[in-house]
This record gives structure tokens, C-alpha cells and sequence, in this order.
């Protein structure tokens, strides 16, 4: 029984160890300012993190707005409020959809790939090596791909709701009879800029900080072995998804929830 | 095999300053240091001479790769300390360390180089790190480099393209790129064929004498180590279990050294890992495992 | 070279997609609208119940959308609700002292609006102004409330 507690302390402070290490990890690499040089870094990373991470944030997000569409359909034509199409499908989107579904995405497909890059640099002595010459490498290796996850994620996002919108349009307007003038007339009338697309935004940008920084540290803390490399990926998308998920729900609550 | 090794080249390159005398050029005192609970290095002292290349050598696992780490200033002992040319590696401040790995190279078992950047950005890396000079030459002193391993026609290349001994070579000709005074070998011969094995073993030796370098190499492949070089020192336990000429080891009478020395299954590192009596085990046929 | 020019105008393209995307959003899905900001005036209602009446509602005079619903607060000298209305500036000077404002229902149980309807005073409401003639929102208890009084009043 002691030796479980004493197990469960010694967790504890193994995770409070942890954390840590992610603090002063991302002060260090974040904060100062890019060289030339790390300018160019960093539209590399973005053609690698943000550009080819379109596919799939884009195709998924026209699947989710037509499924939107389809399944908000039946359920407001009970009502005969199918009019009210527009605006549901939007309001999903911007304030919830877009920016968790494409963080989730992001911390699947450019996160794991992320921890996985910097992992195999870390288990080939290629960060060791750039230290030895005199190289930074928390500054030429980690800050431009974090950089370029808070930049790639929010403009994803916005792909994200501007395809499912449309996705949205297509099958609520072309296929399943809405009046175009509602499904764009009531969206507009009920959509708030600051309050719906800019939340939703703020929400994304919180988003883009947290998976790239998980996505990042487990690559560069982990165990530099084949398997520990793929410890790491698991544990990028595991703990992303959990804290996208997590801090979706304090940020609803803080934005939407408790004042109307 | 090295008649098209291009000597005059390399005559540019050595560095007529430096003395060829017996003077320590690293030293290592008293070092300790430990990874978790588990102790690495519980005293460990050496002296690395100017101008000789000097092997570390030991078991595997004994921390060999450790030990270059806390002598190249990446990690921090618990006690003890390092010293290069009279200075202490961890007191430095950020600038002095910086200066100081502009004299240094090392080569990892891997050859670690840049998987981003071709085999010529590789070279001239540490070129455009330390130093402003105009781009024509980084480009001459790069493919001097590349010529001296012998790997000038490959610099378009992508690391990945590259056979495990020629990565190996490119990474030599990194380390080599700024002249250092000191370079750090971590177990190059490692699962090399006879050829490249060869090739570098040669390199090494003539890199050595021709730039006036000191070279630590670590290893535990005795016979291509001993064949190049002036010193060794044996580590196990965490301590220094033995050093020597390569000819004074040969007839070291330890059981230890010896049974290390040439390769000896049997001996004080035992061939049987720790287990009940034999007899005892298969006649145990009806009791379980 | 020619990959990173490349991989620089794909980065671009994305970064351009992202903002054309925002303004995209901005217009269309949300409805922004450019209005400089003389364009409008401000006109202040007094409501008794405000009903489900919320900011940035829609004002309308004769069904189509003449402003929106800046604020609403309560009124402690009243004790009732004032509504700051902010219209086009084409109607100032436009509207008769005699206006009326109403709280309606778009549907049975849609969104609320307010209505105005100009009236015959010669005299005209200027920018600040307050509409003194005004009908609250229906609220349904009351209406219940009603219709079982008089029916128990029959």
C-alpha cells in the first residue's frame, strides 16, 4: 500500500519534472529574435507544416460542413426552420468545429511528423552535433517549426470554415432545396465578426501554441531510441488531442457560456 | 593508396606553430559523474597529448560516448574537472565555450551529419557559423576538405544517398573544416566493412601528423585502434583500469586488461550470465521452470 | 535555388489563401459591412419590457433593415429599458417627431427586431434625439394572462 503511494508521488513529481522542462524548453526556443537565416528556416517549416497539411484539413473540412448540412437538415425541417441552415452550419463551424476538428488534424499529421523529424535528429547525435560546433539548436531547429505551427494552424482554420461552409451550401442549397438567400442571408445576420470568428480564431491560436509545443518537446526530450521515437509520436497525439479537447471546454465556457 | 592524397595541399594546411613537444593538451582530473542512480565515472584522470592520438577504450557501455560529451563541454561533471589548453571546459562563459568549439571537431558513431543539407552545405556549415568569409571561399576551403577525404565529387549529394563509410567521411571532413587543434572520434570504426574501415583508419593517422592535430578516439575495436595509436587508456568500472603504450598493454599482466586486450571470451568478465548450478536445472525436469 | 523559390510562392499562396479566407469569412458568412463612421445616426427608445431583444438586432421601417441595435441599458430614472438605436445616416432629419418604435417577432418564435414607422409630425428627430412613442415586446405569460382573465371574466 505505502509503496503505491510513495509510486504515485514519485509519478507525480516525475510529471511535475516534466512540465518543467517543457517550460524552460519553450521560453528558451520561443522567445528571441530570428537571424536571416532563421527566416528562411521557417518558411521551410511552414511549407512543410502548414502547406501540406491543406489536403487534409481542407477535404475534412468539407465533409464535416456537408454533413452538417445533411444532418442539421433533418433535424430543422421538423420545425420548418430549415431557413435557420445558414446560420447553424457557421456558427458550428466558427465557434467549435473548425478550429478543434483542424487542431486535431494538425496534431496528427504535421505533430507527430514534427516529433518525429526532431526525435530522429535527437537519436542520430544531429542536435549533439550542431551543439558541438556552436550551434543553438534549441534556436535553428525548434523555434522556426514553432513558429510556423502558430502561424499554419490559424490560417488553417480558416480554410477549414471557409470550405465547410461552402461544403454547407452545397448540399443544404444545391441539393437539399434551402433558398440561397436564407442560408447566406440568416448566416449573415447571425454571425458575429468579433464575436464568433474572432473567438473562434483566439481559440485556434491557443490551439496552434499547444499542440506545436507538445508536438516539439516530445520529440526533443525523448529517449533517442527506434522505439522511443515512437513512444514520443504517440504521446504528441494522445496528449494534443486530449489538450485541444480540454481547453475547447474552458474556452467555450469563458466565451460563450457564462455571459449572454 | 593515398599517392593521389594530394600532400602539398595538406602541407598548406598544417599549422606551422604548433609545438610537436609532450605537452598535455587536455586533461581530465578526477572526474565523477553519474546518470540517475547509476554512477558513470568515479575518478577518472587523463592526460592527452599534444600532437598524439590517444584511444579510450573499454567495454562497451563503461560511458565511453559520456566521456567525450563532458570533455567536449556538453555535459557537467559532479566533480572533477576538464581542462583544453589549460581551461577549464565548464567555466567558461558562452562566448569563451563558443570560441573554444571553433578549436574542436567531433565525429559521432553515426556521422551525424545535417539530413536538411547536402554533403557540401554539411562542410561549410561550420564555416558560415564561425566565421564572415565571402562565399568563393567557403566554396575553395569546402572542397579542400571534401579532396582531403577524398569525397569532392560528391558534395551535391543528400546525406541519405550516402553509403555509412563515405557519411562517415564527409562528417571527418566537418569536423575538419574550421583546422581545429582537437578533434573527438566516438567509435568510428563501428560496423564498417574492411575497406572503408581501412580508409579511415588512415585518415585519421595521416590527418593526424600532417595538421599537427590531437585526436581522441573512442573504441572497442582494438585491433585497427592499436595499430594507429601513440596512447591508451583502458576504462571500465568507471575508473582507469590500465594506460600504456599499444606495446605495454600487449604484455600487461592484469587479467583484466588482458582479457580486453585480446579479446578473450573467459575471464574476469564472465562468459555465463549469473545462474543456478547446470546439473541442478535439467534434472529439475518435474519441478516448473 | 529553384526548389526554394518554389517552396517561398507555395508558402506565400498559403499565407494569401488564409487571409482571402478571412475576409472571405468576413463578408459573407458574417455579414460585415463597410460603413465609415458618419454614415449613421443615433436615436434613443424607451421600452417598458425589452422582451428577448438583444445588441446588434436589426432595425427595420417597413421591413427593411435601416439600422441596428447599438445598446441597451436600463434606464434608473424611468426604471424601464432605453435602446440605442444607431440608423442610416440617409434618414436623419428624416423621421417625424411622431415615430413610433415597436419590439416584433420575425415568425412565431424567431429572433426580435425593432420596427419603426414614421409618423405625420412636420417636425423631424435629429441625431440624439428620443422616440417617444414606443410598444414593448409581447411577452407571452401576459398575453396567457389576459386571455385567462377574460375568460374567466365572460
Amino acid at each position: 500500500m505505502i509503496s503505491r503511494i510513495a509510486h504515485l508521488g514519485r509519478r507525480g513529481c516525475e510529471l511535475l519534472e516534466a512540465l518543467g522542462r517543457a517550460g524552460i524548453f519553450m521560453a528558451q526556443s520561443a522567445i528571441g529574435v530570428p537571424s536571416r537565416e532563421g527566416w528562411y528556416l521557417w518558411l521551410r517549416q511552414m511549407h512543410f507544416v502548414g502547406v501540406l497539411s491543406l489536403a487534409i484539413v481542407l477535404v475534412s473540412g468539407l465533409f464535416i460542413g456537408m454533413v452538417l448540412a445533411l444532418q442539421g437538415y433533418t433535424i430543422l425541417v421538423d420545425f420548418g426552420a430549415e431557413q435557420a441552415l445558414g446560420q447553424m452550419v457557421a456558427l458550428s463551424l466558427l465557434r467549435e468545429l473548425a478550429p478543434v476538428v483542424a487542431a486535431l488534424l494538425f496534431a496528427g499529421r504535421a505533430g507527430s511528423a514534427l516529433t518525429a523529424e526532431i526525435g530522429l535528429m535527437k537519436a542520430t547525435e544531429q542536435l549533439t552535433s550542431m551543439e558541438m560546433i556552436g550551434v543553438d539548436p534549441l534556436r535553428r531547429v525548434v523555434a522556426p517549426r514553432l513558429w510556423a505551427g502558430f502561424v499554419a494552424l490559424p490560417l488553417l482554420t480558416i480554410g477549414f470554415s471557409v470550405v465547410g461552409v461552402y461544403g454547407g451550401y452545397l448540399v443544404g442549397v444545391e441539393w437539399l432545396g434551402v433558398f440561397e438567400g436564407s442560408y447566406w442571408g440568416n448566416m449573415q445576420a447571425s454571425v458575429d465578426f468579433v464575436g464568433d470568428i474572432g473567438n473562434g480564431m483566439v481559440k485556434s491560436l491557443v490551439f496552434a501554441v499547444v499542440v506545436t509545443w507538445i508536438a516539439v518537446f516530445q520529440g526533443y526530450d525523448l529517449v533517442p531510441t527506434s522505439e522511443g521515437i515512437s513512444r514520443a509520436t504517440t504521446r504528441t497525439v494522445v496528449y494534443s488531442s486530449l489538450a485541444v479537447l480540454g481547453l475547447d471546454f474552458v474556452l467555450t465556457a469563458m466565451m460563450f457560456g457564462g455571459l449572454s | 593508396m593515398f599517392d593521389n592524397f594530394s600532400p602539398p595541399l595538406l602541407l598548406t594546411l598544417k599549422r606551422v606553430d604548433q609545438p610537436m613537444s609532450d605537452t598535455p593538451f587536455v586533461v581530465v582530473e578526477d572526474l565523477h559523474f553519474s546518470r540517475g542512480d547509476k554512477e558513470i565515472f568515479r575518478g577518472v584522470d587523463l592526460t592527452i597529448q599534444r600532437g598524439r592520438i590517444t584511444a579510450i577504450m573499454g567495454p562497451s557501455g563503461t560511458g565511453k560516448t559520456t566521456l567525450l560529451k563532458l570533455i567536449g563541454g556538453q555535459l557537467s561533471p559532479d566533480a572533477g574537472r576538464v581542462l583544453i589548453d589549460g581551461e577549464d571546459v565548464h567555466r567558461q562563459s558562452r562566448r569563451a565555450l563558443f570560441a573554444m568549439r571553433r578549436r574542436m571537431g567531433m565525429l559521432f558513431q553515426s556521422g551525424a551529419l545535417f539530413s536538411d543539407l547536402s554533403v557540401f552545405e554539411n562542410v561549410a556549415f561550420p564555416l558560415r557559423v564561425h566565421t564572415d568569409l565571402p562565399q568563393a571561399m567557403i566554396r575553395d576551403l569546402v572542397l579542400m576538405k571534401l579532396e582531403a577525404v577524398g569525397l569532392r565529387g560528391a558534395r551535391s549529394l543528400m546525406p541519405s544517398e550516402l553509403s555509412g563509410g563515405m557519411a562517415r567521411r564527409v562528417a571527418l571532413a566537418r569536423a575538419m573544416a574550421l583546422d581545429p587543434e582537437l578533434i573527438l572520434y566516438d567509435e568510428p570504426f563501428v560496423g564498417q566493412d574492411p575497406i572503408s574501415m581501412g580508409v579511415l583508419v588512415q585518415l585519421i593517422k595521416r590527418l593526424n601528423e600532417a595538421l599537427g592535430l590531437t585526436s581522441i578516439v573512442v573504441s572497442h575495436d582494438i585491433k585497427e585502434t592499436l595499430t594507429i595509436a601513440d596512447y591508451v587508456y583502458v576504462i571500465a568500472d568507471g575508473e582507469v583500469m590500465a594506460h600504456g603504450t599499444p606495446q605495454s598493454l600487449d604484455v600487461d599482466q592484469d587479467p583484466r586488461v588482458s582479457q580486453f586486450v585480446h579479446g578473450e571470451p573467459d575471464g574476469p568478465v564472465p562468459f555465463h550470465y549469473p545462474a543456478v548450478d547446470f546439473t541442478t536445472d535439467i534434472l529439475n525436469a518435474g519441478g516448473g521452470r | 535555388m529553384k526548389r526554394s523559390k518554389m517552396m517561398e510562392l507555395g508558402v506565400g499562396l498559403f499565407m494569401l489563401a488564409g487571409i482571402l479566407g478571412l475576409v472571405f469569412l468576413g463578408l459573407r458568412v458574417s455579414g460585415l459591412t463597410f460603413q465609415a463612421s458618419g454614415d449613421t445616426f443615433r436615436l434613443e427608445a424607451n421600452f417598458a419590457n425589452i422582451g428577448g431583444l438583444k445588441p446588434r438586432a436589426r432595425v427595420t421601417m417597413a421591413g427593411v433593415t435601416v439600422g441596428r441595435v447599438s445598446a441597451i441599458e436600463l434606464d434608473t430614472d424611468w426604471y424601464d429599458a432605453r435602446v440605442i438605436l444607431e440608423l442610416d445616416g440617409d434618414l436623419e432629419g428624416r423621421l417625424s417627431r411622431d415615430t413610433t418604435a415597436a419590439i416584433l417577432t420575425a415568425g412565431l418564435l424567431g429572433e426580435q427586431y425593432i420596427g419603426i414607422t414614421v409618423g405625420g409630425d412636420p417636425e423631424t428627430l435629429a441625431d440624439g434625439d428620443t422616440i417617444r412613442d414606443t410598444q414593448s415586446a409581447v411577452v407571452l405569460e401576459e398575453l396567457i394572462q389576459q386571455f385567462l382573465s377574460n375568460m374567466i371574466s365572460d
